[in-house]
């Protein structure tokens, strides 16, 4: 238990990156993934390919080769230095974004099509009928896969250790290794994940609750 | 009131509306019907502008569709429609289905919406609905609650898409109510429809539809009093939907 307490620092440093990551993942997928689902929905057959190649490239090959790639593509491309921090964040808004356009195409896609004329029938404009028939709708029904990709991308921000990153997951096998406590430190580690898996649960349980 | 002149349409090399014609007068009730697939729902459709056609005009009232630029919005906010699988918005309660339209597109104020909105619902008989989610509510009273959804607007003319079909036996008959107050009231409607009763009871005037065409279009006592007259289509149709 003293091994667990005195790196406290260290694990807390790891957590806080993974939660760090995983918010602007997150965020950034989110508003991307918005933007290519907006090009699919109204960018005739060439926004729909451009949306249809991204997708593809991203969900084709592995995160954890994404986040290598990036490390060694960005600075290249910017012709300086990034850091390790700076490539991951962009490797993972990139790949999140490609599934998050799928969940927001999918979600969609379950509104009824009726309910698009119903709107329109009353003299609402596309935008207006959108605002406030279909997204609300999508919305709702796209929240549970929403946490499960947030959930999940919380549990793959360990792969950022091919970069030399410190996330939650690298520095307890480090404390773990280093102290010879291999089954609490693990044990902690579970415990972590659940009660963050929890809190995100909670969390979109009450937004559900609460949305309009 | 609305005016089809020779409207042409087609899915690719498939007509779906074959040089329709067709005059509705301000107050009068028309009722299409024909076998599934002949066009009717096309129809209507057609008239809010739901649906495009290729040549032809539709005029309705001052608006005329078809060559050149339109604002579908303003004529929508004249032209109310009543769908087949009602399509209420499920996230929202009975009174913000009334008052969502009238808000965004009329700019009315919440007091004027709720105000319209629970008339209405008094009018359809379902006042004490007015915070009931859509889900909780019959399929009668969805489409009571569509009809009065429709009416808020205070359009000029009203579309029924087969407003009953999807409704269980015993419900077809409070949403033929309201519509027939409706009409009594000198509302002008279009109803695509399969309630021959309701023809019979209601309608002015009966169009028949089959392969995108009108093969019939008159009054409804010659329609229903004289099938000697119609075309042997029309009488195939008729036997086989009115009861024996």
């Amino acid at each position: 238990m003293n091994a667990l307490w005195d790196n406290a620092a260290f694990l807390a440093e790891g957590l806080a990156l993974s939660l760090g990551l995983t918010v602007i993942g997150v965020l950034g997928g989110l508003s991307l993934g918005t933007a290519l689902a907006a090009l699919r929905l109204f960018g005739g057959r060439a926004g729909g390919a451009v949306v249809d190649v991204y997708v593809f490239a991203f969900r084709a090959v592995p995160l954890i080769l994404v986040i290598f790639w990036f490390y060694f593509m960005v600075p290249l491309i910017l012709g300086r230095p990034v850091g390790a921090f700076a490539s991951a964040v962009v490797a993972f808004v990139l790949f999140e974004a490609a599934y998050y356009s799928e969940i927001i195409r999918g979600g969609l896609a379950s509104v009824r099509p009726g309910q698009m004329n119903a709107a329109l029938a009353c003299g609402m404009s596309r935008v207006a009928a959108l605002r406030y028939v279909v997204l609300p709708q999508a919305f709702r029904a796209m929240m549970p896969v929403f946490l499960t990709q947030a959930i999940v991308l919380f549990q793959d921000t360990s792969l950022v250790f091919v970069v030399s990153l410190h996330d939650f997951l690298t520095a307890a096998a480090i404390v773990a290794n280093r102290a010879g406590r291999l089954v609490e430190t693990y044990l902690l580690a579970c415990l972590v994940y659940y009660l963050v898996c929890l809190a995100a649960t909670a969390a979109v349980a009450k937004m559900r609750r609460s949305a309009p | 009131m609305i005016t089809f002149e020779r409207v042409d349409k087609s899915y690719g090399d498939r007509p779906v509306l074959r040089e329709v014609s067709l005059d509705v007068r301000q107050g009068e009730v028309v009722v299409v019907c024909g076998p599934s697939g002949s066009g009717k729902s096309t129809l209507i459709k057609c008239v809010n502008a739901l649906e495009p056609f290729q040549s032809g005009t539709i005029r309705v009232g001052e608006t005329v569709l078809g060559r050149g630029s339109l604002d579908a919005r303003a004529l929508r906010r004249r032209v109310g429609m009543v769908f087949q699988h009602f399509e209420l918005y499920p996230h929202l309660d009975v009174m913000e289905n009334l008052c969502l339209a009238q808000r965004t597109v009329l700019k009315r104020s919440r007091s004027a919406a709720e105000e319209r909105a629970s008339a209405l619902l008094d009018r359809v008989g379902l006042r004490e609905k007015c915070s009931a989610l859509p889900a909780q509510l019959s399929g009668g009273q969805q489409q009571r609650i569509a009809i009065a959804r429709a009416l808020a607007l205070d359009p000029e003319v009203m579309l029924f898409d087969e407003p009953t079909s999807a409704l269980d036996p015993e419900m077809v008959n409070e949403v033929l109510d309201v519509m027939t107050a409706l009409a009594r009231e000198g509302m002008t409607m279009m109803v695509v429809t399969h309630e021959m009763g309701f023809a019979r009871r209601v309608a002015d005037r009966v169009v028949f539809m089959e392969d995108g065409a009108i093969v019939e279009d008159c009054a409804t006592d010659v329609f229903f009093g004289d099938p000697g007259k119609l075309s042997q289509r029309a009488q195939r149709f008729l036997s086989k939907v009115l009861p024996h």
